[in-house]
């Protein structure tokens, strides 16, 4: 049960506010940022009792959604009707801002009085609320860096080989009313994110790819949307999965995905109307050997006057610009990862750096008042192999604990699993639209915690 | 603070808003309104334009008239007489030829939260249950929970409820799963609805047209039934097997619990379903949400406290990611310590070592601190890594890790050689009050071991004068009069010293105390000190009780699925002892409602009442008194009265009122009179957490006589006795002081 819902500006600012239940002052929401703001950085924990009360609270685009609620409301119940908010919000008001919300104050409010009655949940879903709700979406021209999603999606790689720019996708799903939607479009993503823990000696302790295929329609209902995964899929423990190139241990489908040709031809049929729903999330099993994107090779000298010299060299072992013709479909042109960051913790505070790196587009600074190392890359290419040395000045104790290192990065146009999109085919629905849809296939890598062990 | 308007703003709004050239133009007036709800949400105070939004919640425009509603609810309690101009408009709305006019008309009759409604919204809102839209039914079925909790603790309308029963039958998912919410709320003080054979089953056969939520919340009210056999409890879960499976948390979750709760005698059926909820959890904690992620995790450590291996082969599924924030590192170290065993202990190790190095000085602390949990069972391994530690020489890291030591020695003596050859050194770089206390209580109690301990010590004397923490002043007097019993030739000279400085010089009264004491002891004689001072040095029992806290499924599961897991034993108890439950509502239908209220009025009351509370002393009512009227009569009978009293009390009695207050602080009504009856009676009982009864009669005899009250008391005692009628007063005196 919700008794009162909020969404607060990070500075504090009431931007929505729903008291359902009429209990309680019109000052929990100060209670709630006194809370939150009390804490350091991102301390700030999921649930927190304050003033008799429970708060429950996501944190997004920069914005607090939460909710307050009883004690015997269900937690998860709790946590996936905020994320279904969200991605709502982002949904009716195309990116999620303190600038969008503000500007769509009427729409969120008609939502959320449809979604929630008396603190009980009606709907979520994004048919039933078009059809009862009825103000336009006003979209802002404000794009949000913080908002990760968008982040995700550059470099795009579709069927006609055209690149989907990554701003697209954030705009209103719905079209203002009585007007022919400006382009009927579909988006399908398949995102997998790559945990990944590597040992001194170079050897992969723990390898984990955890994946989604997304998909977010700007068309009508009513057309059927048939998907053709990766033949060499397979499903299940080892024994029951048999000899499959492409093993998964865990598989689970959005439930209003059609599995009759799943088993036999790997094909998703869906029939989706507008909006945004992940149709299925998949694990890669533990035991089967991932190509992983890099390698790091350090080199660490040591002198006792508390000069640190440390020499990196990263490979990036994605496959080099010829990808194997034969893959169907074939491999992208060329394979390369964006946005590298390196972070090495050092042992002590380091007073100076002094670098040489590779290009001029890299760069490196000392962080967290000395106590890290970053070294970012802005574009790394498969089979490039980049060096950095790093001096450093530290006070003059032995330099133990030096690293884990940390990677984050991107590969555009990529699954380290090898799952893609076969094909894509939208039946059309008894009335044919006047053009068939724009489909956008997107594959993106990114990485979730690469951590490199010295 | 936002910029709040102020007068100039709200002359401004109440110009444009009666403006006929702004009514004329749907776009302009929408605006105007929009304007308001901005401001409101903001926490200015807009009531002043009341009347001219209830005139815009006329307009055709729907957006419009749901900004409006907004507006008005909020208003409502406080403004009820000009609330009562919304009502005919909104009235007039529940028969538009329109569904979606009809429901949002309902939905915004009864969300006004003001008394004297029932009149108004009685007839729409039955009408609405009996609507042919299913969208009118839903917010109808929920309008009845509405209006029930503002009549408060009026009684429940036998009809609505059998109606509403009948409507559990309806086509329409949401008004079925609707229906169930309003009779719980409705039937609350009877146990909540009722979940018999044939509604229980025809729920099941509901399940596949509910939407996720639908299903939890199903899924949460079928815990209540009861299977009359084995074959019909296996039939059931047979059933619900899918929803294990189920792609939404939650929903999976909710089921889980419902087979723990169902399978409570066949614990081969609850393992079974905890293996089988392995990987949906699973896949939870490693989530991109990271909030759904913590969820996961706090289930998860609640599950191994019965299942210490259950999640043991998937270790590596809780190691920290980089990017983590904190609470999450945090809960996953947590599980590490608990699922740790002979395979994985040396990766685990392996792990946390990792982070002892992290920049975070908290992460780094709580890591040093899992391993030396860890060291309980693997002690040789993680006494070696902590060791290790030390080498580094980094403040944070050399206190929390002598920390570890200290709670490590008192547990597991066989490590205490390693421990004591580990420490000198660690004097110089420890900096924090912590720290300092549990490196000299090692020294105190295993100084014998460590040959330097007497000169560590006397460091420590030697710059007592600078000392900041009083608490390692007091460690240091305990450890060295230790030491001195086992090095006495080493130890007198500065034990001399220290015991000078305590006794003549420390201003802190504690150590000054402490010190004396131990000055006295060492006057009566060296064997009485060693008979005080020479305890044990080590309890390994100890750790052996903390291993075994493995509870069996049945204790949490009824807590599975709630916010309980998630907050851990030790604080949920302190959230929910600190709770007063949900704030009650009651509206006396006679009572005259000044310029705010009764509702703010009533709370106010019994706000002030618990706040008497804590100063009652040792007095704590108990929540639920179990005792019938049969029974009250009978322990009435039998008892004198301990106690009589005269309130002052003028006018008549409204019982539900007094009723109410009482309520609020744990006392329960047996019995009263009607309202208006001369003379009026009523009967109370408490119960304190003793096992005591209070059983109360309040009479009034005439109008303006003052109302006698007599306690008697199951067992004799004067001091709760006192404590009691404090409470009692209070709380009628607010009710009291309510109607003057």
């Amino acid at each position: 049960m919700i008794s009162q819902l909020f969404i607060l500006s990070s500075k504090g600012d009431r931007l929505v506010y729903r008291n359902f239940r009429g209990d309680g002052g019109d000052d929990v929401t100060d209670a709630f940022y006194r809370a939150v703001t009390s804490l350091p950085g991102d301390r700030a924990p999921v649930f927190m009792a304050r003033e008799g009360r429970h708060f429950v609270h996501v944190r997004h685009g920069g914005l607090y959604v939460g909710v307050t609620t009883t004690a015997d409301t269900s937690p998860f119940v709790l946590v996936e009707f905020l994320n279904r908010l969200v991605t709502l919000l982002r949904e009716h008001c195309g990116t999620l801002s303190e600038k969008s919300v503000s500007v769509n104050v009427a729409l969120v409010h008609e939502l959320l009085g449809e979604m929630v009655d008396f603190g009980y949940i009606q709907t979520t879903a994004t048919e039933v609320l078009r059809s009862a709700t009825h103000g336009e979406p006003e979209t802002t021209k404000a794009f949000s860096l913080l908002d990760l999603r968008s982040v995700g999606l550059f470099g795009a790689e579709t069927q006609q080989s055209k690149v989907a720019p990554g701003s697209i996708t954030n705009r209103p799903v719905l079209p203002p009313r009585g007007e022919q939607p400006a382009r009927s479009e579909l988006f399908v993503d398949v995102v997998e994110r790559l945990t990944v823990v590597i040992a001194a000696n170079g050897t992969p302790l723990k390898v984990d790819v955890q994946g989604e295929i997304r998909l977010k329609s700007f068309v009508p209902g009513g057309c059927e949307l048939r998907m053709g995964l990766t033949e060499e899929l397979s499903v299940g423990t080892e024994e029951q999965r048999g000899y499959g190139r492409l093993p998964l241990a865990a598989v689970a489908f959005h439930s209003s995905v059609d599995l009759e040709e799943f088993e036999q031809e790997r094909v998703l049929r869906v029939t989706p109307g507008p909006g945004e729903v992940t149709l299925m999330r998949y694990q890669l099993a533990e035991d089967v050997p991932v190509p992983l994107p890099f390698r790091l090779l350090p080199s660490v000298e040591w002198d006792p006057a508390g000069r640190l010299r440390i020499h990196l060299k990263l490979r990036c072992d994605l496959p080099p610009k010829q990808g194997d013709p034969t893959l169907c479909p074939p491999s992208p042109p060329s394979s390369h990862a964006i946005n590298v960051v390196l972070q090495l913790p050092l042992p002590r505070e380091a007073s100076s750096l002094a670098q040489e790196l590779s290009s001029p587009e890299q760069t490196a600074e000392l962080q967290g008042g000395g106590r890290c190392l970053r070294w970012a890359i802005p574009r790394c290419q498969g089979g490039a192999q980049l060096g950095a040395v790093f001096r450093v000045q530290l006070p003059p104790t032995p330099p133990l604990g030096l690293g884990p290192a940390a990677l984050t990065f991107e590969l555009p146009a990529l699954t380290v699993s090898g799952l893609r999109l076969r094909c894509l085919r939208l039946s059309a629905p008894p009335g044919a639209p006047p053009a068939p849809p724009q489909r956008w296939v997107r594959h993106l890598t990114h990485s979730d915690s690469y951590v490199v062990r010295l | 603070m936002p910029y709040l308007g102020g007068e100039e703003a709200l002359r401004d709004l109440r110009r444009a808003l009666s403006n006929p050239h702004v009514q004329a133009e749907p776009l302009r007036y929408r605006a105007a309104v929009l304007r308001v709800i901005r401001l409101m949400t903001q926490g200015a105070d807009v009531s002043g334009l009341f009347a001219e939004m209830v005139k815009a919640g006329a307009a055709a425009d729907v957006v419009q008239k749901k900004l409006v509603q907004l507006y008005v609810c909020a208003h409502a309690p406080r403004l009820p007489r000009l609330a009562l101009l919304a009502v005919n408009t909104l009235r007039r709305d529940c028969a538009d030829p329109s569904p979606a006019v009809r429901g949002l008309a309902l939905r915004g009759l009864c969300d006004l939260r003001m008394p004297g409604m029932q009149e108004y919204v009685q007839q729409p809102l039955l009408n609405g249950l009996r609507d042919r839209a299913s969208y009118v039914r839903r917010i109808a079925v929920l309008g009845c929970a509405k209006v029930h909790r503002l009549q408060g603790d009026a009684e429940v309308d036998g009809a609505l409820v059998n109606e509403l029963y009948s409507l559990l039958r309806d086509q329409d998912p949401i008004v079925v799963v609707n229906c169930l919410r309003a009779l719980e709320e409705i039937l609350k003080k009877e146990g909540g609805v009722v979940i018999n054979k044939p509604i229980a089953h025809h729920l099941l056969n509901r399940m596949a047209d509910l939407d996720q939520w639908g299903q939890s919340e199903v899924l949460a009210f079928l815990l209540r039934y009861r299977p009359r056999s084995e074959e019909e409890l296996f039939n059931i879960l047979n059933l619900l097997d899918g929803y294990l499976k189920s792609s939404s948390p939650s929903v999976v979750m909710a089921a889980t619990k419902l087979f723990l709760v169902l399978a409570r005698e066949y614990p081969h059926v609850q393992a079974d379903v905890l293996v089988r909820v392995k990987g949906p959890l699973l896949a939870a904690c490693t989530s991109e949400s990271r909030e759904l992620c913590f969820t996961a995790l706090c289930h998860v450590r609640q599950i191994l406290g019965s299942l210490p291996g259950h999640f043991s082969s998937h270790y590596k599924k809780f190691f920290c990611s980089y990017s983590e924030p904190h609470y999450i590192k945090c809960q996953k170290m947590e599980v590490l310590c608990e699922l740790v065993n002979d395979e994985n202990v040396q990766q685990v190790l392996e792990e946390l070592k990792g982070y002892c190095t992290d920049i975070s000085v908290e992460l780094a602390q709580g890591a040093i601190s899992a391993i030396g949990s860890i060291a309980r069972t693997y002690t040789e391994q993680c006494v070696g890594i902590l060791t290790e530690l030390l080498g580094l020489q980094q403040e944070h890291i050399t206190s929390a890790v002598v920390q570890a030591f200290r709670d490590l020695v008192w547990l597991c003596p066989q490590c205490t050689d390693a421990v004591c050859q580990a420490l000198p050194g660690c004097e110089d770089i420890i900096q924090d009050g912590e720290g300092k206390q549990a490196l000299i209580w090692l020294l105190g109690a295993h100084g014998e071991k460590v040959p330097n301990a007497p000169y560590v010590l006397e460091d420590f004397v030697e710059n007592v004068k600078t000392e900041v923490f009083p608490a390692v002043k007091m460690e240091l007097l305990t450890a060295l009069v230790r030491l001195f019993l086992s090095r006495p030739a080493e130890c007198q000279d500065m034990l001399g010293r220290l015991l000078y400085h305590c006794i003549e010089e420390e201003k802190d009264m504690s150590v000054r105390d402490r010190g004396l004491f131990y000055y006295r002891l060492l006057q009566s004689g060296v064997d009485e000190v060693k008979r005080v001072l020479c305890s044990p040095k080590s309890d390994p029992s100890l750790g052996l009780l903390e291993d075994q806290t493995e509870q069996p499924v049945n204790t949490w599961a009824s807590e599975f699925n709630t916010l309980a897991p998630i907050y851990g034993k030790a604080r949920w108890a302190l959230v929910t002892a600190h709770q007063p439950g949900e704030p009650c509502y009651a509206f006396s239908p006679s009572t005259d409602s000044g310029n705010r209220g009764t509702e703010s009025l009533i709370s106010e009351g019994s706000k002030e009442v618990l706040k008497v509370h804590p100063d009652t002393g040792s007095l704590t009512l108990i929540p639920d008194v179990t005792l019938t009227a049969e029974q009250f009569e009978k322990t009435w009978l039998s008892l004198d009265v301990g106690c009589q009293q005269s309130l002052p009390w003028v006018g008549t009695v409204h019982p539900d009122t007094i009723q109410t207050a009482l309520h609020v602080v744990h006392i329960r009504t047996i019995a009263m009179s009607k309202a208006g009856v001369q003379p009026w009676k009523a009967y109370f009982i408490a119960q304190d957490d003793s096992g005591c009864l209070f059983l109360t009669e309040l009479l009034l005899e005439a109008e303006d006589s003052g109302m006698q009250v007599a306690v008697k008391q199951s067992e004799a005692k004067p001091e709760a006795l006192q404590a009691f009628m404090s409470v009692f007063r209070t709380a009628v005196e607010a009710v009291a002081g309510l109607r003057s």
